[in-house]
């Protein structure tokens, strides 16, 4: 592919110098600036207490214990707080597809009188990020209206918040007016109901745009802190995140690290195994829209 | 039974099977009518009606007309917060937005190591911005912390960064690049591939040079891409919150308290909703003009 450069540069000897050159202090500063950081946190999580807080520090362990690792993993209870994060990210995800699939489908394809003013007035909460209402939403949260419950501490009080993305029900809708209505009209002659239409044609159809859906959702919950920190003030509730946040000052520097680095590595490992995935999801997903 | 259909019947029976089909899209919306009701269109209503009401648990809520307003314009807090995320804001733009593009351009021309940079610079979004705002706590202490070691091996001048007011903001700033840069970058990266190699190639015909062919063609040609990134960022980094929390809780000397986070004090340790609301109402007027730029943008792209 043809790019900035001119390729004949490329074949000169001084072209080729600059060329390697410039691989060369790039490849050490990317590497000094992301794996320096994580060697950093994983050795340090191998220090014993005194070593890791010791001026000027030691770039090797000299002393090394990897126990630490398991140590911190009892004593901090992670195992719970994991739990915890699992069926927070887990029940938003499976409800969020609950209710976006469903009306994605009506949307595209049902086509309800007054369709298009709810996708409007849908489209109209991306302008308002959820960060912006964060207190009439924690209020309402604290009193949902009709209902009369207050969700204060319940996993319900994240689930039900991140279901209401406009984002993803866009998107889908997108992909379901993609396929053709004949294909849907044939199941129906067969005597198929709009439901198992839905079930059976459209979404074996929709996996790959499920998936992205799925993932950009996910890495949402995960990175998202404000809204778990303020809905969910039992210790015993919160996920691993917000968890660590909390005992960061009352917690031995080496236990603490030991715990971040474990707390990291689920996400890193699905992004490692899938990054194919997740990079083309994420291109796709911002350029195409 | 089997006398012909009537006109009149005829239609009855369609219109009874047009209504059928609208139940049944109905029934297929109605979580999302009803999730959406109460957590995306109910909040912004109700955050109006908060920005005038003082909020009372036991009580109930009363109208106090611009109270809350005026009382957040008291607060010598209220300018330092908008000028923190203003200033924050600025910063995560020169970096967050020059060094992602540096990147790109770069890794672009490489035909080595792409994969390797394309997943390096992507596995900071992975971790949890709690774990990365610790993370760089520790990194950022004066006295043997990372990166004072770094510039100290490098012959480099050190810093107190977020111990000090004067650089702690632009210490967040850095955190939060160095974990977020990835998105950008590889966006910057996808666009960069749709160039037509042909533009390249009549350029240098042209006599152009390396950087007026940067200048001319790299830079026009992403421009939606750019555009649409700038005004991501805006939106993103005016809500900042996660960072001043956890790495500085505002300090030294509120020089890292932020909007969200004075809405967050407001809230859940004054306990002042009414004034949280009137706080974040003046934000989420702020971000709306941002968001509908950015989906006029979006759009007019795909047309």
């Amino acid at each position: 592919m043809r790019t900035l450069v001119r390729p004949a540069v490329l074949r000169t000897t001084r072209g080729r110098l600059v060329y390697w050159s410039l691989l060369v202090v790039v490849l050490l500063l990317f590497t000094i600036a992301f794996i320096i950081p994580l060697y950093w946190m994983v050795t340090g999580g191998m220090k014993s207490s005194p070593e890791v807080a010791r001026n000027p520090p030691t770039y090797i362990p000299e002393e090394w214990h990897p126990g630490n690792y398991s140590d911190a993993w009892d004593q901090l209870e992670l195992a719970r707080y994991f739990g915890n994060t699992v069926l927070l990210i887990g029940g938003a995800w499976l409800l969020g597809l609950a209710v976006q699939l469903p009306a994605a489908y009506a949307l595209s394809k049902l086509r309800p009188r007054f369709g298009n003013v709810i996708l409007g007035l849908m489209l109209i909460t991306l302008m308002v990020p959820a960060t912006a209402l964060l207190i009439p939403t924690y209020l309402t949260v604290t009193d949902v209206p009709i209902f009369g419950t207050n969700l204060i501490n319940s996993p319900a009080a994240v689930w039900l918040p991140a279901a209401a993305n406009a984002f993803n029900i866009y998107v889908l809708k997108n992909f379901f007016d993609q396929i053709p209505d004949e294909l849907l009209d044939a199941a129906r002659i067969d005597g198929a109901g709009a439901f198992t239409t839905m079930w059976r044609i459209t979404l074996p159809l929709s996996r790959p745009i499920i998936a992205v859906v799925s993932i950009l959702s996910v890495t949402a919950l995960w990175r998202d802190f404000l809204w778990p920190l303020v809905v969910l003030p039992d210790p015993a509730k919160q996920p691993i995140t917000v968890y660590l946040q909390r005992i960061a000052d009352s917690t031995s520097l080496n236990m603490l690290i030991a715990g971040m680095v474990l707390a990291s590595i689920p996400l890193v490992v699905i992004f490692l195994i899938f990054q194919r995935h997740i990079l083309a999801g994420l291109t796709a997903g911002s350029l195409k829209g | 039974m089997a006398a012909p259909v009537t006109a009149p019947g005829k239609r009855a029976a369609g219109r009874r099977r047009r209504l059928t089909e609208h139940l049944t899209a109905y029934g297929f919306l109605c979580g999302a009518l009803v999730i959406f009701g109460l957590f995306a269109w109910y909040p912004v209503v109700r955050n109006v009606i908060l920005s005038f009401q003082e909020v009372n648990f036991v009580r109930g809520s009363s109208w106090v007309g611009l109270d809350n307003f005026t009382y957040i314009f008291d607060d010598p807090l209220f300018a330092t917060a908008w000028k923190n995320s203003a200033v924050f804001t600025l910063y995560a733009l020169l970096l967050g937005f020059g060094v992602p593009f540096v990147a790109a351009v770069l890794i672009n021309e490489f035909r080595h190591a792409r994969a390797y940079f394309r997943i390096l610079v992507y596995l900071p979004v992975m971790l949890p911005p709690v774990v990365v705002a610790l993370m760089w706590r520790w990194f950022y202490q004066p006295e043997g912390g990372l990166i004072n070691e770094i510039l100290g091996a490098a012959h480099l001048p050190t810093s107190d960064w977020t111990n000090s007011s004067s650089t702690a903001l632009i210490s967040l700033v850095i955190a939060s690049t160095w974990a977020n840069m990835g998105t950008a970058t590889l966006i910057y990266l996808a666009a960069l591939q749709t160039i037509p190699g042909e533009l390249y190639e009549s350029a240098e015909l042209d006599g152009a040079s390396i950087w007026r062919r940067l200048w001319h063609v790299t830079i026009p040609q992403t421009r939606f891409v750019i555009l649409m990134l700038l005004l991501l960022q805006i939106v993103g980094t005016m809500q900042v919150f996660t960072e001043p929390f956890v790495m500085t809780g505002g300090g030294p000397e509120d020089s890292t308290v932020t909007v969200m986070l004075l809405v967050y004090r407001y809230a859940f340790v004054y306990n002042n909703f009414g004034a949280a609301s009137a706080m974040s109402l003046l934000l989420l007027i702020f971000l709306a003009v941002f968001s509908a730029a950015y989906l006029r943008v979006t759009r007019s792209r795909q047309i």
